[in-house]
């Protein structure tokens, strides 16, 4: 395959690359006065990168000498990502101005990020897997460092670069196993030679067990989490948003495509393992979030037993669990990112940021808007109908059952319940508290953030079940993809 | 119709929020519960009670073929969704002058439940029906939490995790019977012969649901904190319609979709209903709080209703539909008659009362109205119901009935106790003594009360008219489910129970 045709097939990662270099250049001549209009102008690259997508054919293109794939899954992770990364540029700019950190290097580094995780979900080789991996991953610590004067972001960025480094070498270890084992990084020849009733040696099955480690650390599973709640409370809140979202559902979307491409055969040997780490972090998140008084902890853990609950769809292993894996990391990317713009436009009389639970309280006296809106996203997480939250859990859930995995659903749903018990406490402050503390309308927050709140908002409402029949349609033809 | 009848209180509940003003919210909200009450009257004058089929159905595929809008309508839903019409613009006026709090969400909280009441029991497709049932909590927990009690946030909660835990298994069951019957539909699913030896496991997790919505002992501690603290018009949607949830339940879907299970663990239901009644009534007697007094004797009641659902038999399930009913008008007018006083005094200690009927005669021989049809009194609904009931299951079992029978003494006993030290006795307490009788609005709400009360208990056939078809199918579908293991059943001989001369 020519060089031309690789381009055209990865066109979204071309134009995604050659932009991010040209931001770069404007924005090192311009300073920072310019990081509004790279914020604009990176949103824009998202959505010229998501253009190629559409036009793309239903069967998978392969390209760069079978390191990368262009398919239906592919296709839809990205849109998310994109998504994602948008609104984690879009929100954040009246966040760092008041922050006092307005750097153009924001936007610069979130499309570095989503650079690398368009790469990820691409991946048809171990190795292109872990360049996208490194380059999200990278993009990342410095993220969570941004605020480079404050204590708490740095040790953010230090204790998540220390951990993540830990799970790279994991996954380096991993790799290098399986292609001892193999002899190939290419995700085909590993998938013959872990082909079901192939030969198997136990070294092969250590491979397997790392990389799913280091995987699990990226969606922080448990018992790979602990880095979870630190990084999401130091970091700056519009860069826990971004954690938050596209890189969950672009390490999820990684771990779907590596358990059942690659290593599909070593199904029974997996499945146990998922099953395990999906009880863990919903049983672990749910009864760690009790405890919390921040709010940007409490969706750390939200974040933790969501996971829990995408990895039962993950365990099933079916057509239907990806199907219900992709739906899920739909809704739990939109939920999540309302609640992080709520949270983003708590600001007090002062000017401060105010992330305490207590905060919250009465809420809905001073701000019924934004309480209404966050009352909704915490709803939503729980997944208590008639919110749309509740479509996916119900999703996994029916996958669980297809699949016979009757003791994995019945734990999870009764973990769902524990976890109700903290989204309703949110709820309590919010409407049955009075209020503690004086909220403004913060300057610059009149502007998109409402706007995305909204969209958020009725998306997670009960409107969203309208979309029920198209989005199910576009996750169903994603999970197609995978053999 | 019925979709009307759902989107229309949504609607209203987003102007009523939108208007932003306690007057005109609250005449928007009045006028739209007067609305739909029509419309469900619109209802019942074009129902075909000659069928046992669903009517008014329709069905929309808006939900990518995971299942779909379809609602309809058969007697036993028409039934309950009258109650729920009936009540609603009663509650609304309740709350009228007590709730000065931020009125406009109290309403739309009024309004959302109203149009989540009305599809529980008009879905016709099973996750759609779960969809509405478990919707319920968020605005019942707002009403508890923000105008409730002292206790309120402790009972909201319990409320809310109670009712969640129990459903969330029945969930689990659902999402099994649509694999195993390839449908969402709940016509094709009563119709569905579910292998025997899953029917224990669904029924039980149904059952897990509906136990705790009823309640049944051991699980209804829930329901005396929520209706504590709960305020007046919750106390009387909660009581009134939100427990018959439970009913329909299991009348829907248990007894159908698992026969079978039904009869091998009706043993299991007949046991706790009779603790329940015997227990609860007792616990009752003990109260010194006015409403957790009626809360526990609205558990009592439930097990009548249980007990008469799994008594299997066509008087039984029919007196199970009208103690449903009449219930749900006297305990919603029980809780209204404790909210009347306590909007004077502003306690609902029994002991602080005493002699109302010097002061306020009218007012006394409401309470006493409602007193006597908690009791079963003949002439008031109360009557036919638990007569019904009673008859049903002395067809099944003897001691059941026996013991259920017990629990209409001890029934007495507590009503007539609390009537007693609130009503009779001497008027000494110089600011109860002040207490002004009833004022318009509240004749407004006492008045057709007791309309209903009485009507069903002197003539109670356009009642059970809607119900007899269904309940006909119904028992007929228990009989091709096999003769029961135990031979429990034996057909009872009695008179046409559409037809009962209780005053005779």
């Amino acid at each position: 395959m020519s060089l031309l045709q690789s381009v055209a097939v990865g066109a979204s990662e071309v134009i995604l690359a050659s932009g991010i270099c040209l931001l770069l250049l404007v924005g090192a001549f311009r300073g920072d006065r310019a990081l509004e209009g790279l914020s604009w102008a990176a949103v824009l690259l998202l959505a010229v990168a998501a253009v190629p997508l559409f036009d793309q054919g239903p069967g998978g293109a392969s390209a760069w000498g079978g390191l990368y794939v262009a398919d239906s899954l592919s296709r839809y992770l990205k849109l998310l990502i994109l998504l994602g990364s948008a609104a984690a540029i879009l929100v954040a700019v009246p966040f760092l101005r008041r922050a006092r950190i307005a750097r153009f290097e924001y936007p610069v580094l979130i499309l570095l990020a989503t650079l690398g995780m368009a790469v990820m979900v691409s991946a048809r080789s171990l190795l292109s897997l872990y360049v996208g991996l490194e380059l999200m991953s990278l993009s990342a610590y410095v993220l969570a460092a941004f605020h480079r004067d404050d204590a708490r972001s740095s040790e953010a960025g230090l204790k998540y670069f220390a951990l993540g480094a830990l799970a790279s070498g994991l996954m380096l270890y991993g790799i290098s196993l399986t292609y001892g084992f193999t002899g190939s990084t290419s995700f085909e020849a590993i998938r013959v030679a872990f082909a079901p009733g192939a030969e198997r040696n136990l070294g092969a099955l250590f491979g397997l067990v790392f990389i799913l480690a280091a995987l699990a650390f990226k969606v922080s599973a448990v018992p790979f989490h602990m880095w979870t709640p630190d990084v999401y409370e130091g970091a700056p809140t519009p860069v826990a948003a971004f954690f938050g979202t596209a890189p969950k559902v672009a390490a999820m979307g990684l771990m779907l495509r590596v358990l059942l491409d690659p290593f599909g055969g070593m199904k029974a040997d997996w499945q146990q393992i998922i099953i395990f780490i999906s009880i863990a972090s919903m049983a672990l998140g749910a009864v760690g979030a009790i405890a919390q008084t921040n709010v940007k902890r409490l969706l750390a853990y939200s974040a933790i037993t969501n996971i829990g609950f995408v990895l039962i769809g993950l365990a099933a292993g079916s057509d239907a669990g990806v199907a219900a894996v992709l739906f899920y990391l739909l809704v739990y990317l939109v939920m999540t990112l309302g609640a992080f713009v709520c949270l983003l436009m708590l600001v007090d009389s002062e000017g401060r940021q105010r992330e305490d639970l207590a905060d919250l309280a009465g809420l809905a006296r001073t701000r019924p808007g934004l309480a209404a809106g966050l009352a909704i996203f915490m709803l939503s997480l729980a997944g208590i109908p008639p919110l749309f939250g509740f479509m996916p859990k119900l999703a996994v859930l029916n996958a669980a059952i297809d699949a016979n995995l009757w003791p994995l659903a019945v734990i999870g749903v009764i973990a769902s319940v524990v976890a109700a018990y903290y989204y309703l406490r949110v709820v309590k402050l919010l409407y049955f508290d009075q209020p503690a503390i004086e909220l403004i309308v913060a300057p610059g927050e009149q502007g998109v953030n409402p706007l995305v709140l909204g969209a958020a908002a009725a998306f997670s409402s009960p409107l969203g079940y309208l979309l029920l029949g198209p989005l199910s349609a576009f996750g169903a033809e994603a999970a197609r993809a995978l053999p | 119709m019925l979709s009307v009848m759902i989107l229309l209180p949504v609607a209203a509940a987003l102007l009523v929020l939108w208007l932003g003003d306690a007057a005109r919210a609250r005449l928007v909200a009045l006028a739209t519960t007067l609305v739909l009450l029509v419309m469900g009257l619109g209802l019942w004058a074009g129902f075909d009670s000659s069928t046992a089929a669903f009517q008014f159905t329709e069905r929309q595929e808006i939900f990518g073929g995971l299942f779909s809008w379809h609602l309809g309508v058969d007697g036993i839903s028409l039934v309950l969704i009258l109650l729920s019409l009936f009540l609603m613009p009663l509650c609304i006026l309740a709350g009228w002058d007590s709730v000065q709090e931020r009125v406009p969400e109290y309403l739309a909280a009024f309004l959302v439940m109203e149009a989540l009441m009305v599809g529980v029991f008009a879905a016709m497709d099973i996750l759609l029906f779960y969809l509405f049932f478990e919707s319920g909590l968020i605005p019942m927990y707002l009403i508890i939490g923000i105008w409730g009690g002292k206790r309120r946030v402790y009972a909201s909660y319990k409320f809310f995790l109670y009712t969640l835990l129990g459903s969330v298994l029945m969930l689990l069951a659902i999402l099994w019977m649509i694999r195993e019957a390839g449908s969402t539909d709940i016509a094709a699913l009563m119709a569905y012969d579910f292998p025997v030896e899953a029917q224990t496991w669904l029924w039980l997790a149904f059952f897990a649901s509906f136990a705790v919505k009823m309640p049944m002992w051991p699980v209804h501690t829930w329901l005396p904190d929520a209706h504590v603290e709960a305020p007046t018009a919750g106390s009387m949607i909660l009581a009134g319609v939100l427990l018959k949830m439970g009913g329909y339940g299991f009348i829907r879907f248990s007894i159908p979709m698992f026969p079978e299970a039904t009869v091998q663990l009706m043993w299991l239901v007949f046991a706790l209903s009779m603790v329940a009644v015997v227990y609860t009534s007792l616990v009752a007697l003990a109260q010194a709080d006015m409403k957790k007094l009626i809360a526990y004797s609205s558990v009592a009641h439930m097990a009548f209703v249980t007990g008469g659902l799994f008594a299997l038999n066509t008087p039984g399930i029919e007196g199970a539909m009208v103690v449903m009913v009449s219930h749900g008008l006297v305990s919603a007018a029980l809780f209204f008659c404790v909210g009347v006083i306590y909007d004077r005094l502003h306690t609902r200690e029994i002991a602080r009362y005493g002699g109302l009927t010097g002061n306020m005669p009218r007012y006394a021989v409401f309470f006493m109205l409602f007193t006597m049809a908690s009791i079963a009194l003949p002439g008031t609904s109360g009557f036919v119901g638990e007569f019904l009931t009673l008859a049903g299951m002395f067809g099944t079992s003897t001691s059941l009935a026996v013991v259920m029978a017990t629990g209409v003494i001890l029934g007495a006993a507590y009503m007539l106790w609390l009537y007693a030290r609130v009503a009779f006795g001497e008027l000494d307490k110089a600011d109860v003594a002040a207490m002004p009788d009833l004022k318009p609005r509240e004749w407004a709400i006492m008045v057709p009360l007791a309309a209903g009360v009485l009507a069903i208990g002197i003539y109670p056939a356009p009642l059970l008219a809607p119900l007899k078809q269904p309940v006909a199918s119904l028992v007929a579908r228990l009989e091709r489910a096999g003769p029961p293991a135990t031979g429990v059943i034996r057909p009872v001989a009695m008179a046409d129970p559409a037809d009962p001369e209780p005053l005779s």
